[in-house]
């Protein structure tokens, strides 16, 4: 929870008293209080500095460690003081959030330090102050940089490590988008390059007149001409080899579809195609002019050396994102062309023998006069068109002038806009996801305290679970709170998922839904365990598998790694499991190895094996679903004995 | 002239800053010991340094208690219950005295109480209409998953329930004496006031 909440519960309880006259049924006794020793100071021993405290100061945040009781785990009984042994210097600022609310970071200390306190502590690294944020942030990020590129210099000197087993097209892929993974790859980088050099300078060179033997009349051929065959041969090794290469390609990705419509697939494509068709083209004359059009497209081969250059790559794209300046210049220089062109064609009318015949024509005068070219073969002659050429020249200069800084300021604005643009937004998604992670956490840790017993009547407490028993005074508190409004309105607190499968059951006509649907569930180390005990599990039970599975800070690591492990044998329909409850469970009573994590079903016989539970260092606080690994002994589970128990 | 004045004023804005009474008037006045009250201004101060709660502040305070659903229409009604004065923000003596009442006062207090935070616009009787806007709003704080599943005239019915059983002369309206009258005659209700005595 946020920003020092437990201050306002006692008002937020006391005001429950405005439910009383509505509640239809009786309300929930309140939770026993421990004699409340009232507010105390605290002692804080942290490697010999002492910092004090009221106790509330720290119960202001529950959900970390100071405010919880995994507090408890390092108070030192001699001395009377809460012993840690970590850097005093850091723990100024970690105590400083319990009494401002606002972390913030220091300046001169390492901020993998910072983060290993924070994560000591159970603070979670979105807290830094707004005023300390950016900075924050830029000084992790460039760590973390720092660090990978360290990481990356590493592998390389290792050698690539390859996906064990991964296919031939697979291996091919890697070796055409990274051709520094093997030797056979660079050598090809080269070799395709090397080619693209080739096919482009005999495309410019067989252009070129050369005087050979005078066996015709001393008129200079070009090369192409004098040697059709040599080049011919040239030309087709090229687009052997390109085509090859683009074979390749296409057999190696993964998603061809994508591939196609991708821009160097399309280069690709018309940088081969002009041989192809010139190979099928009959060389008669009509057709043979629109053939030599399409030689024109064998420069394109050029651009396959974007493949090759980063650089190229990059420019393309800032190309792109500044298409609306470039867009801006072209339209005011047309402006400014058909005015002046205008203009010099009315002034130059009258003369004779003018080259300004029409103002079409007067376009090529105005642009290469305003671009300070001035050929020189279109000049005004009468007094009134040379006034106007030179204003047109003048003014060319500064329309010009004017945009060209603009686009220059603009192209490096957009791109490192760009780039920290596509940075912010990730780190947005992932502080968005953990708010909600941390506010599933309240609403999961009251669907667990119910589901665990907390609610039952079972008078002296020894029954029930060890995590109902641990959870903190301000958590009982908060419970008992949310029990008084389930009273109230006659209503429970459900989750989404079980909310979705009572309307689904609503709306199939009551069919019977005790059993889970595993298909439905995202499979997550909780659905492992619906299997188990499709009759008599409640629903409820099972959804706080997956749901607690997000919750407590501690065990999300575990959890995690316990994705991987086996998963329920088949995911089974509900029909399935409505028929045939007993094929069910004999799956289950195979799976030996070992189980990743049970459930727990509020059956009250069924808590004894609590027992032997360790208590979660997590605490209560941290709604405390925890895993243990063990391997099923036992011939057969019961379908009652299902606990999350931790590592 | 004018220009001076304002900047007096956006001073005075910036620095609003309200003290309580002193401890011992305080005391006097609820029913919480010293050490009581100390524990409550530490908290009521560090959350709101400048001494008095608004409407929205309070709002996100106690939309965090509940956040399957939405709390913010029975904050509402509960801040107005608390501002007394109506001035639209609640100081701590505010609520300190509403704390008073409703932890340590008596069973016709509370009860005032809860009629008074029932009674939006605080003429006296509750009809149909507030006690459906009530109930929607404590309906609201559920959210939309629980079981079963609510259905749309569900807070209609309940407040049908409590008419049948608040008002005695079947007129539309409950006045304070019907309630305070019906609220005593209810078992559950008197043993649930004695619920929430030792919150502190």
């Amino acid at each position: 929870m946020a920003a020092g909440v437990a201050t306002w519960l006692p008002f937020a309880r006391a005001a429950a008293v405005g439910w009383l006259p509505l509640a239809q049924q009786p309300l929930p006794p309140a939770p026993g209080v421990k004699a409340s020793r009232g507010d105390e100071v605290l002692v804080v021993n942290v490697s010999g500095r002492r910092f004090e405290t009221w106790k509330n100061t720290l119960d202001r945040y529950p959900d970390t460690l100071l405010g919880s009781s995994e507090k408890e785990f390092f108070y030192d009984a001699d001395s009377g003081e809460y012993f840690f042994d970590r850097d005093p210097d850091m723990f100024r600022h970690v105590l400083n959030f319990y009494r401002t609310g606002r972390l913030h970071c220091p300046r001169q200390e390492c901020i993998q330090a910072f983060d290993e306190e924070l994560a000591f502590y159970g603070l979670v690294p979105e807290l830094v102050g707004d005023c300390c944020l950016e900075e924050y942030r830029d000084r992790k990020k460039e760590n973390a940089e720092r660090l990978a590129e360290d990481e990356e210099a590493e592998q390389a000197g290792d050698g690539p490590i390859l996906p064990a087993g991964s296919s031939l097209r697979q291996r091919l892929w890697r070796a055409f988008e990274n051709p520094h993974t093997s030797t056979a790859a660079l050598v090809f980088y080269y070799v395709t390059g090397f080619f693209i050099a080739v096919s482009v300078i005999a495309n410019v060179v067989e252009t070129i007149p050369c005087r050979g033997p005078t066996r015709r009349p001393p008129r200079e051929q070009p090369c192409g001409d004098r040697f059709p065959l040599a080049f011919f041969c040239m030309d087709t090794a090229c687009v052997l080899i390109f085509t090859g290469e683009y074979l390749l390609r296409l057999f190696a990705a993964p998603s061809r579809c994508r591939f196609l419509r991708s821009v160097m697939s399309l280069i690709d494509v018309v940088a081969i195609l002009p041989y192809y068709i010139g190979l099928f083209v009959p060389k008669n004359e009509d057709v043979s002019g629109a053939f030599v059009t399409l030689r024109v497209f064998r420069v394109f081969r050029i651009f396959k050396f974007s493949r090759h250059s980063q650089g190229l790559r990059i420019l393309g794209y800032t190309l792109k994102s500044c298409a609306s300046e470039l867009g801006f210049l072209l339209f005011s220089l047309t402006m400014a062309i058909i005015i002046f062109a205008t203009v010099m064609f009315y002034a130059e009318k009258g003369t004779n023998k003018t080259n300004f015949t029409s103002i079409p024509a007067a376009f090529w005068y105005t642009i290469v006069t305003m671009t300070t070219l001035g050929y020189g073969d279109m000049v005004p002659s009468t007094i009134a068109g040379k006034i106007f050429g030179s204003i047109c020249s003048l003014s060319g200069v500064l329309v010009i002038a004017l945009p060209v800084p603009v686009i220059v300021s603009n192209f490096s604005r957009i791109y490192h806009q760009n780039q920290r643009a596509d940075k912010r937004r990730a780190q947005q998604k992932v502080r968005l996801a953990r708010i909600r992670l941390a506010k599933s956490g309240t609403t999961n840790a009251f669907l667990q305290y119910k589901q665990n017993g907390g609610l039952e009547d079972s008078g002296s407490g020894e029954e029930q679970a060890l995590c109902v028993r641990n959870r903190s005074a301000f958590e009982q508190q908060h419970h008992h709170l949310l029990h008084c409004l389930e009273k109230t309105t006659c209503h429970e607190f459900t989750d989404e998922l079980t909310f979705s499968e009572t309307l689904g059951a609503v709306s199939l006509g009551g069919r019977t839904s005790r059993s889970t649907s595993v298909s439905s569930q995202p499979v997550g180390p909780g659905s492992l365990l619906s299997s188990c005990c499709p009759r008599r599990a409640k629903r409820r039970a099972i959804r706080l598998a997956n749901s607690t599975a997000s919750v407590s800070r501690g065990s999300m690591q575990e959890l995690d790694t316990l994705a991987g492990l086996r998963r329920s044998p088949a995911p089974q329909s509900r029909s399935s499991l409505n028929a045939k409850p007993h094929d069910s469970l004999d799956l289950n009573c195979e799976s030996r190895d070992f189980v990743a994590a049970i459930i727990s079903i509020p059956t009250p016989p069924a808590n004894t094996p609590d027992e032997s539970q360790p208590s979660s260092p997590g605490g209560s606080g941290r709604a405390s679903s925890t895993v243990r690994n063990s391997s099923l002994g036992t011939p057969c589970l019961l379908p009652e004995t299902v606990k999350i128990s931790s590592l | 002239m004018a220009g001076t004045d304002k900047i007096e004023d956006e001073l005075e804005m910036t620095m609003v800053c309200h003290r309580p009474e002193g401890l011992e008037q305080l005391e006097a006045q609820t029913n919480f010991t010293k050490r009581e009250l100390q524990v409550l201004y530490r908290g009521f101060k560090n959350e709101c340094p400048s001494g008095v709660v608004n409407e929205e502040t309070f709002k996100q305070i106690y939309a965090q208690f509940f956040p399957h659903g939405d709390a913010s229409t029975y904050a509402h009604y509960l801040f107005h219950a608390f501002d007394t004065t109506q001035t639209g923000s609640v100081k701590f003596e505010d609520f300190v005295t509403a704390l008073s009442i409703l932890l340590r006062g008596t069973v016709h207090e509370k009860l005032r109480w809860t009629f008074n935070l029932y009674d939006i616009n605080k003429d006296g009787y509750i009809n149909k209409e507030e006690m459906m806007d009530i109930v929607k709003a404590i309906y609201d704080m559920m959210g939309k998953y629980t079981y079963p599943v609510l259905k749309e005239d569900t807070p209609r019915q309940h407040v049908d329930v409590f008419f049948q059983k608040m008002d005695k002369n079947k007129d539309g309206i409950v006045t304070l004496d019907e309630f305070l009258e019906s609220c005593q005659e209810d078992d559950n209700i008197m043993r649930s006031l004695q619920l929430f005595q030792n919150v502190m």
